[in-house]
């Protein structure tokens, strides 16, 4: 048999190999975003699924006016960020305590990593209702522990609350409580995934940095910002990067726990909104559209200008 | 300290969904605030309740249906998959490799609406078959991409071998690269199975009948209903998270080295 031939056949084989796969994803995944693009340029509503009017030629950009227009956009969209960057940043914080908190040699530390790990893995239905039913002003243990206790003097609704009004010395000053609280919820679900990347490189470090350190004197906190930190930029930028990827995107958090109510509404929410609250499948795809614009903004600027990405 | 804090915020909202569906409901009303658990006052009720009044073993039953088949369907066809990217040469190889990635990056909240959509006008939407192909969409890539980096480190000496001596192309698969990759293939099976497992999102917007449903798409139906105590809604989180718990406790190694070889998004 000639090179050639068996070459060719190599091809084919591969090709019905990766077939499935192929065709799979193409339908699930490329298709449906295609199909978006058509949606979001047409007057579609829920009522008009079943008939033929989906394959009209009647485009126009009535979807994205109507998306910009909404007063509330410019909110929807600081509330997005805030909470992206918020919990992107409380995450990996966490991530990198609990990483060198379990870095340093001890019994049981195997049984902490997995431990760790649990509210990553866990249902995010489960740990929703779970969180829910603890910070519940009524009923949720939080509260009533704290009240009871004299910690505070009235149960504060975290999840249902827009403001919480502050007040240090005289000064009084606010802050969205119910965003804080999800972006809270955001730093306890995801700590594990920074926890177990900066565990990892964490523990490729080679201790003779260290050793030399500690011989030259060096206190724990010098020894961290200049010997471990700059050994962990990288990780952390790409940490970031994903963390704000899968943060911006995300809707079964939010929607589970405050069902974006009490200023929490965010984009994908939006995306939600527009088609089961207001039946308008059009405003939906191009509220979709947008962030999905939004984030090949930020992934261009981030690799165009940003710092350089481990493979 | 700061390892207990850290222990302590972990633990507690599991411990607390556990005692809680284990706890009366007047137990919950008068007194919210009890940290602790009296064994004598034990009560099971809440999952008789839950599993045969509010049809949760039909729901077990639809998510462990869901999430075999997706994890099956995952490593038969990463495997094949995998195996067509690392060991033949074809035109477009470094695209395909390529395009894995940025799949990997595609929003499901981005293609919610547009299948929804679809499906809807297909009359396909409300079916657990179609759930398991969506699912299968979105392990596959990642499926594929662990696997393929897992068979690059395999030594091709006993491959050749096998080849020569007049095995096919799947003989070798069935005979060497499956023996060989044991770790990596229950790596993604597990991965697969628990995506599965925990999605909310498309069973969520996909599903009516509640003969159909998932575990998580059940758990929001019932708690959606107003005046439901919360034991029932704590004993169905444990039913829906005890699983994961239990897969995780046992496989833990394989968890850590998929998770840190990118088999998670979100």
């Amino acid at each position: 048999m000639t090179v050639s031939n068996k070459h060719h056949r190599d091809s084919r084989l591969a090709f019905w190999m990766l077939a499935p796969t192929f065709a799979v994803v193409l339908a699930f995944v490329v298709f449906p975003v295609i199909w978006n693009i058509w949606i979001s340029l047409k007057p579609v509503s829920l009522a008009d699924l079943r008939g033929d009017s989906l394959f009209q030629f009647n485009l126009g950009l009535e979807n994205f006016q109507k998306v910009f227009s909404d007063p509330d956009f410019a909110t929807v969209l600081l509330t997005t960020l805030v909470y992206t960057i918020g919990g992107s940043l409380l995450s990996i914080l966490l991530g990198l305590m609990a990483a060198l908190l379990v870095h340093a040699e001890f019994r049981g530390r195997a049984l902490l990593r997995g431990l760790f790990i649990a509210p990553y893995i866990a249902p995010v239905v489960a740990v929703t209702f779970t969180w829910s039913f603890i910070l519940d002003p009524q009923l949720g243990v939080f509260n009533r522990f704290a009240v009871d206790h004299g910690l505070l003097s009235q149960p504060i609704p975290f999840l249902s609350q827009r403001w919480f009004n502050l007040d240090i010395m005289g000064v009084g000053f606010r802050f969205p409580l119910a965003l804080t609280s999800v972006i809270l919820f955001e730093g306890w679900r995801y700590f594990p995934f920074a926890f177990l990347f900066i565990l990892a490189r964490l523990q490729a470090m080679p201790d003779e940095f260290y050793n030399a350190a500690s011989v030259d004197g060096a206190t724990p906190f010098q020894r961290f910002f200049h010997i471990t930190l700059p050994q962990l930029t990288t990780v952390l930028s790409t940490l970031f990067l994903f963390r704000f990827i899968w943060t911006f995107n995300k809707f079964d958090d939010i929607f589970l726990l405050t069902r974006g109510q009490a200023g929490t509404k965010v984009l994908p929410l939006n995306v939600y909104d527009y088609a089961f609250g207001q039946f308008n499948i059009g405003a939906s795809s191009a509220t979709a559209m947008v962030l999905f614009g939004i984030l090949a903004l930020f992934i261009f600027v981030y690799f165009r200008w940003g710092l350089k990405i481990e493979n | 300290m700061g390892i207990l804090f850290f222990v302590f915020i972990v633990a507690f909202p599991f411990y607390w969904m556990i005692v809680s569906s284990l706890r009366p409901l007047e137990e919950i009303l008068m007194n919210p605030a009890n940290l602790g658990l009296d064994i004598h006052k034990i009560d099971l009720s809440a999952y008789y309740d839950v599993l045969f009044d509010h049809g949760f073993v039909r729901y077990i039953l639809n998510s462990l249906y869901v999430s075999i088949i997706t994890a099956a369907l995952s490593v038969a066809l990463s495997t094949v998959g995998g195996y067509a990217v690392t060991r033949l040469r074809f035109r477009g190889q470094s695209f395909m490799s390529y395009s894995i990635l940025i799949i990997y990056m595609f929003p499901a909240i981005v293609l919610v609406i547009p299948l929804y959509v679809i499906f809807s006008h297909m009359g396909l939407r409300d079916s657990i078959n179609v759930l398991i192909l969506v699912y299968l969409a979105q392990t596959l890539p990642v499926a594929l991409y662990m696997l393929r980096s897992y068979f690059k480190t395999l030594p091709l000496e006993m491959e050749n071998a096998g080849l020569i001596d007049g095995c096919t192309r799947f003989g070798v698969i069935w005979r060497i690269i499956i023996p060989l990759s044991a770790p990596a293939l229950a790596s993604v099976a597990l991965y697969t199975f628990m995506i599965a497992w925990n999605e909310f999102l498309f069973a969520f917007m996909f599903l009516d009948t509640p003969d159909k449903f998932t575990l998580s798409r059940g758990v929001v139906q019932m708690a959606g209903s107003i005046h439901l105590s919360k034991q029932l809604v704590m004993a169905a989180s444990v039913l829906i998270t005890l699983p994961i718990l239990f897969l995780f406790l046992f496989f833990e190694r394989y968890l850590v080295r998929g998770m840190t070889s990118g088999a998670m998004k979100g």
